[in-house]
């Protein structure tokens, strides 16, 4: 195990931002901190760096007892939301820095920086000051800077949270590749679901400063442990009693047995994907039903706005009662 | 990338053609008009008057001794008190920005006091602590102590006032990011925090060394005004006034000028080296 907690807890005030927890964090995995805001996990990411101290419990990284080590002596490599950059330095000095730190030899240096600048595409602007670089190129040059210390472990503090959809999306492929290529056990706070469904190894889902799952990626979205797992990881609805995902619900035009009679009252297409919102007849169902369905199956069905249906979950989907 | 870069904002702009639209032209030709009716003619008449009688009097007015020792000892004091206000200066502004202490913003407002004080009563209050019959038994009247004294009084805000607003906006997150790449705090606070501080040190330096070598009312009472001892450069402007020689005047007046001026280039010149020292 690369990093171990045990028993760690944190108050601001009056305010439990972390409540006895205990987490293993494996070696050369890329593990995400998921949940909602002022949950936690960005206090528990700066906890692990010592930038933020424990009140109670322990941290070991790579088996060495950290909890009093400050940032500086735990060899880790942070990268934060907004970039930190060093605004008077150029790009290749930003990446240097924690080498010059520890008095490398300049060769050695120079050597390394080229290497990251490449390693995160931005050979081309060494000579730059951060000022000059995007948002997303920023955010390359503060994880080169991180990678350049070779830290043991590596932790992304929201690192595409500033930054615009588009970007966002091709910078969460281009981390799960550079993972892939440098191994370095990784972690990373997120609030976004589905960036830590698309790039994680494993999830622990944080919430109220208590871990409420830890898993993979399918076991967290198809076995969720409760009702907060399951609502956190991907939309949720009610048919009948119980919680279900709305791609979960099979829709049938001609009355079924057990199943939930409503009327169709509103139909709406996104793209490939065709949203429906079905009325109970039921009075006791109060809810709307959501229905996610492909366009070829909803075309396939022959009904429309106002049509009577009947649904029941899909064979073997989840649902909580 | 998809498109390559088209070389710095400022240079698009092809050069020679440059022309001002009408609302631009009247801001500039105000501001024109305005700095040269305050400034420049007033700074001009200053040295025509210093070099109507010739190079010969400008040099044996302010080589003469007891000015040239006047001269010497505001240069002197306006110096060591503007190095002293560099450290001074920011050190309380790292507290009243950094530090939380019970009446931290009662301290916040006093630091503007030798700005907003009168300076005879700056004097009037120098005079009453540290003159003859001071009562903590520190007396420097009549020395040219009393000199540094009132300079240190009347400049110390000028640094504080600089450096205050720019470290509150500092993020804290690049020191920490200094920090997990291993730098000790003082390498923080000398490779990160100063580059970004210089400017506005540098800024305040400049102000508190132009005031030192001006002030008048704040010294006098204190000083004396002894020759050979703590007379100051002003004092000896407004001698050599009242002994109808404006030339000799004017020409004290232009050294100080030309020093001023020496001293705000330098500055600049440091305060860049500084900047972007990596």
């Amino acid at each position: 195990m690369s990093i171990e907690i045990q028993g760690v807890g944190k108050r601001f005030g009056d305010f439990v931002a972390l409540e006895n927890i205990d987490l293993s964090i494996p070696t050369g995995q890329l593990t995400a901190l998921l949940g909602p805001s002022g949950g936690g996990k960005s206090t528990l990411l700066r906890i692990i760096a010592g930038l933020e101290n424990a009140d109670e419990g322990t941290v070991e990284i790579e088996g060495v007892n950290a909890t009093q080590l400050p940032p500086q002596k735990r060899n880790v490599g942070f990268v934060f939301q907004h970039y930190a950059a060093f605004k008077h330095m150029t790009v290749a000095k930003n990446v240097a820095f924690g080498l010059e730190i520890r008095k490398r030899p300049k060769h050695e240096i120079k050597a390394k920086v080229a290497e990251l600048l490449e390693l995160v595409h931005l050979s081309q602007f060494a000579d730059r000051l951060p000022s000059q670089l995007s948002g997303g190129q920023r955010q390359r040059m503060a994880l080169a800077r991180a990678l350049a210390i070779e830290p043991s472990v590596l932790l992304l503090d929201e690192p595409f949270g500033a930054l615009d959809a588009k970007v966002r999306k091709e910078l969460r492929d281009w981390l799960r590749r550079l993972h892939d290529e440098v191994h370095v056990t990784t972690v990373f706070v997120t609030h976004d679901q589905e960036e830590a469904l698309e790039v994680s190894d494993s999830i622990v889902v944080i919430n109220e400063g208590r871990i409420e799952q830890i898993g993979s990626p399918d076991d967290l979205y198809d076995r969720p442990a409760n009702e907060f797992v399951l609502s956190f990881l991907g939309p949720v609805t009610q048919l009948g009693d119980r919680s279900i995902r709305p791609h979960d619900i099979a829709v049938s035009p001609i009355e079924i047995s057990s199943a939930v009679e409503g009327r169709i009252t509103r139909w709406t297409r996104v793209g490939f994907e065709v949203r429906l919102e079905v009325t109970p007849t039921d009075p006791r169902f109060e809810d709307r039903v959501l229905v996610s369905l492909t366009r070829a199956e909803a075309s396939g069905l022959g009904v429309g706005e106002g049509s009577l249906v009947w649904l029941r979950p899909m064979d073997g989907a989840l649902t909580l009662v | 990338m998809s498109t390559t870069t088209t070389g710095w904002p400022g240079l698009s702009r092809p050069a020679g053609s440059v022309t001002l639209t009408r609302t631009s032209g009247i801001g500039l030709g105000l501001t024109m008009t305005w700095f040269s009716l305050l400034v420049l003619i007033p700074l001009a008449a200053v040295i025509v008057t210093a070099t109507e009688g010739g190079w010969t009097n400008f040099w044996s007015a302010i080589t003469n001794e007891q000015t040239s020792r006047a001269i010497v000892l505001t240069l002197l004091a306006a110096t060591a008190v503007t190095v002293v206000n560099v450290f001074m200066g920011t050190a309380i502004a790292w507290v009243l920005v950094r530090d939380r202490f019970w009446g931290r913003s009662a301290l916040d407002v006093l630091i503007d006091i030798p700005f907003a004080l009168p300076t005879i009563v700056a004097g009037l209050v120098l005079l009453s602590l540290y003159g003859n019959d001071s009562p903590l038994g520190i007396n420097v009247a009549n020395t040219s102590w009393s000199v540094y004294l009132a300079f240190l009084f009347v400049t110390l805000p000028f640094i504080v006032r600089m450096v205050q607003p720019v470290l509150e906006s500092l993020d804290l997150d690049i020191e920490e990011a200094a920090a997990s790449l291993g730098a000790s705090r003082f390498t923080t606070f000398r490779r990160i925090i100063l580059p970004s501080l210089a400017p506005a040190i540098a800024a305040g330096a400049t102000l508190s060394f132009a005031r030192g070598v001006g002030e008048y009312g704040s010294l006098v009472l204190l000083s004396g005004n002894l020759p050979f001892e703590s007379e100051v450069a002003s004092v000896r402007i407004l001698g050599a006034i009242e002994n109808d020689n404006p030339a000799a005047a004017a020409s004290v007046a232009t050294l100080l000028l030309v020093v001023s001026l020496l001293v705000i280039v330098a500055l600049d010149v440091i305060q860049r080296r500084v900047a972007r020292r990596d």
